[in-house]
């Protein structure tokens, strides 16, 4: 259900790149070519965590046209859920892993005469691939990349040293920051603005853009939300006939499968919608983390997207 | 594989034909003895080996006569063929898709030589042998999108993905159940199907536009649509309505088996892997209804299709002035006896 086929792969590297962060390279188990992708695409790992199954997005940051392998890079998050914290301490060369085909929800618009990109932190990783394509291409960008330290950089020198004039790093430990308003105000007509980062960055960059009168379709923003923890739940899926456990360090579509369902799934970050669920019946509140349900929807009750959202209370049916 | 390519013509003296094998192998639409519009949509993966669904790209004993059609009907017009500036790279991920998917399905018919970028293909049933540099259109007759797709049978719509909805910003189109991509390039999904009765209430424009914004790589979609044309016309656009519209008036209870015939399309939905665009091809197929009701399931099925279904979409596909006509003419097949389940010959 969860659309087309899984990539059997071999971990060919696992390279850290600073105290944070590692980077990991994938080759194909069966020797062929890998399929070719876009800029700003996913891929989703399964981690098969002492027979828990944690499934995990992550920007490929390989050229797009690279088909000997795919790369990622993975932050460790200490206070996660678990899967960074898996991909750091289990994941070695050699290991056999599954991933999925490339899925992309932070495309490049290829209307653009110039592509102005703003990173932060770990979310340079989409534009490494951005940067590849548009420079294979002759694209127009600009890259502002704010970090937390000089040793923290992931990849800036690096990006700094393949593309001069055209990148600028951004300390936050010596005080430098984006001047927002200033870049915004000077860009040419055509321009398009994409962000990625953490959500604080990514509500400035929107707001920011909206308010100096920048039309909605050339603002693109990628931002996956890892499920939260929270307080376990039951839940009843009517179509399957199984009552189902939530942990609290496992969202409810993890809980799904854990339960032999296999119900759609793309971006397992509320982003994509494909895992969209009905709500039967209910005695209690959601939690909804997603970006997709309208607000309407929420207020009805009758949607939940189970990758990142939860509930509270008595009772809960879904048609699953 | 031994494909006898027909010669044949889909315009002036109408040759066009179907040999018994193709008649076996025509994709008839109905599962069951109604119609009513559903999402029907599918994976598109190889089904039933010697069907039109047993390959990524199907070619058939029509397939020479079709891109000398497409040819000529280029020539008269070549707005038929439009791709906007940023659709060019999602024309170089349908000239790959579609070298690779034939040279795999149909080793005997095409042949694709690739060394990095310097590419070799061969296209054996159309003549043609062309060496160029992948990405680089210079190296090319013709844009790549253009350029396959004079050589695949098929309307191609190409779409651009943003905003959260699909935008006709490419294409090429000879053999269209009247429509026009020079009417709709740089339309939404919704713009372009705003003249479709019945099925923006249904809601059905949303679902589908949710599924198709989520096709993946390495999993493509079909679904089947469906209408009826007078003579085997390919290119049954609205630039040429003057010149087919009134063929419809022709029609009479004897020429009725030859000159109508029950035109079947069989959409596909291809994820483009580089431009992140969504391709469309849209492949016409044409069966004569003396062809048709040489299958007696599928003569019992049409005629209670027809006969039962809702006066909107008879208008929409425009046939209603002829449908009594069509109903009297298949009912003298229709003995009455049940029909099987599912859409091939019994």
């Amino acid at each position: 259900m969860s659309g087309a086929p899984k990539i059997a792969v071999t971990v060919a590297e696992v390279t850290p790149v600073n105290e944070l962060v590692t980077r990991f390279r994938f080759v194909r188990r069966d020797g062929k070519p890998m399929p070719t992708f876009s800029g700003g695409a996913h891929t989703v790992v399964e981690m098969n965590d002492n027979g828990r199954i944690r499934r995990n997005p992550y920007s490929l940051m390989s050229d797009p046209a690279d088909c000997e392998g795919y790369s990622i890079s993975v932050r460790r998050d200490d206070q996660g859920r678990g899967g960074s914290l898996f991909m750091h301490r289990r994941v070695t060369p050699g290991m056999e892993m599954q991933i999925s085909n490339p899925v992309n929800l932070f495309g490049l618009d290829l209307r653009a005469r110039k592509h102005l990109m703003i990173a932060g932190g770990i979310g340079i990783t989409p534009f490494l691939a951005q940067i590849k394509q548009l420079k294979a291409t002759g694209g127009h960008f600009e890259l502002h990349y704010a970090v937390r330290s000089a040793p923290l950089a992931s990849y800036a020198d690096e990006l700094r040293a393949e593309n001069p004039g055209r990148v600028r790093v951004y300390h936050d430990e010596r005080g430098e920051a984006i001047d927002l308003e200033r870049l915004l105000e000077g860009q040419p007509l055509g321009t398009h603005l994409y962000v990625c980062g953490p959500k604080g960055m990514i509500g400035w960059v929107r707001n920011t853009a909206a308010r100096l009168g920048w039309p909605r379709g050339a603002v693109h923003h990628e931002e996956f939300l890892a499920p939260s923890s929270g307080k376990p739940f039951e839940a009843t899926l009517a179509r399957s006939n199984k009552v189902i456990q939530v942990g609290e360090h496992e969202s409810l579509l993890e809980a799904i499968e854990a339960a032999g369902v296999d119900p759609p799934y793309l971006c397992r970050g509320g982003a994509c919608g494909q895992c969209e669920t009905d709500v039967l019946e209910h005695d209690g509140i959601f939690l909804h983390n997603d970006h997709w349900l309208t607000e309407e929807q929420r207020a009805s009750c009758t949607k939940i997207m189970p990758c990142v959202s939860r509930f509270e209370g008595r009772k809960l049916v879904l048609d699953r | 594989m031994g494909i006898i390519f027909r010669e044949e013509t889909f315009y002036n003296d109408f040759t066009f034909r179907n040999s018994p094998e193709a008649i076996r192998r025509f994709p008839f639409p109905f599962h069951e003895d109604s119609y009513m519009y559903s999402v029907n949509l599918e994976p598109h993966k190889s089904y039933r080996p010697g069907s039109v669904l047993e390959r990524a790209f199907d070619v058939d004993e029509h397939y020479v006569s079709e891109m000398r059609d497409r040819a000529r009907v280029l020539a008269e017009d070549p707005l038929r063929c439009q791709s906007l500036p940023h659709m060019t790279l999602a024309g170089w991920d349908l000239l790959e898709l579609i070298m690779v998917s034939k040279a795999e399905e149909y080793p005997d018919l095409f042949e694709l030589h690739r060394d990095g970028n310097r590419w070799h293909w061969i296209n054996r049933p159309l003549g043609i042998e062309q060496r160029f540099t992948f990405l680089d259109e210079t190296t090319l007759p013709y844009g790549p999108m253009e350029y396959i797709t004079r050589q695949t049978q098929g309307d191609f719509a190409v779409l651009d993905q943003r905003e959260d909805n699909l935008w006709m910003d490419a294409g090429m189109v000879t053999t269209q159940a009247d429509w026009s991509l020079d009417f709709d390039i740089g339309m939404n999904f919704f713009e372009w199907h705003a003249p479709v009765p019945k099925a923006a209430e249904m809601g059905i424009f949303q679902r589908a536009l949710k599924f198709l914004l989520n096709v993946q790589q390495g999993a493509p979609a079909r679904r089947f649509n469906w209408t009826m044309t007078v003579n085997p016309l390919l290119d049954t656009s609205p630039e040429n309505y003057h010149k087919w519209g009134v063929m419809k008036r022709d029609l009479t209870l004897e020429n009725m088996g030859q000159m109508m015939h029950l035109r079947v399309e069989l959409q596909t939905f291809f994820r483009l892997p580089r431009s992140n665009g969504l391709v469309f091809p849209i492949r016409c197929y044409l069966i004569k209804l003396d062809e048709l009701v040489t299958v007696p399931k599928w003569a019992r099925r049409f005629h209670r299709v027809l006969r039962d279904l809702p006066v909107e979409l008879a208008t929409y596909k425009g046939f209603v002035d002829n449908r009594p006509k069509i109903v009297e003419w298949l009912s003298k097949y229709d003995d009455g006896a049940p029909t099987s389940p599912g859409i091939w010959p019994d």
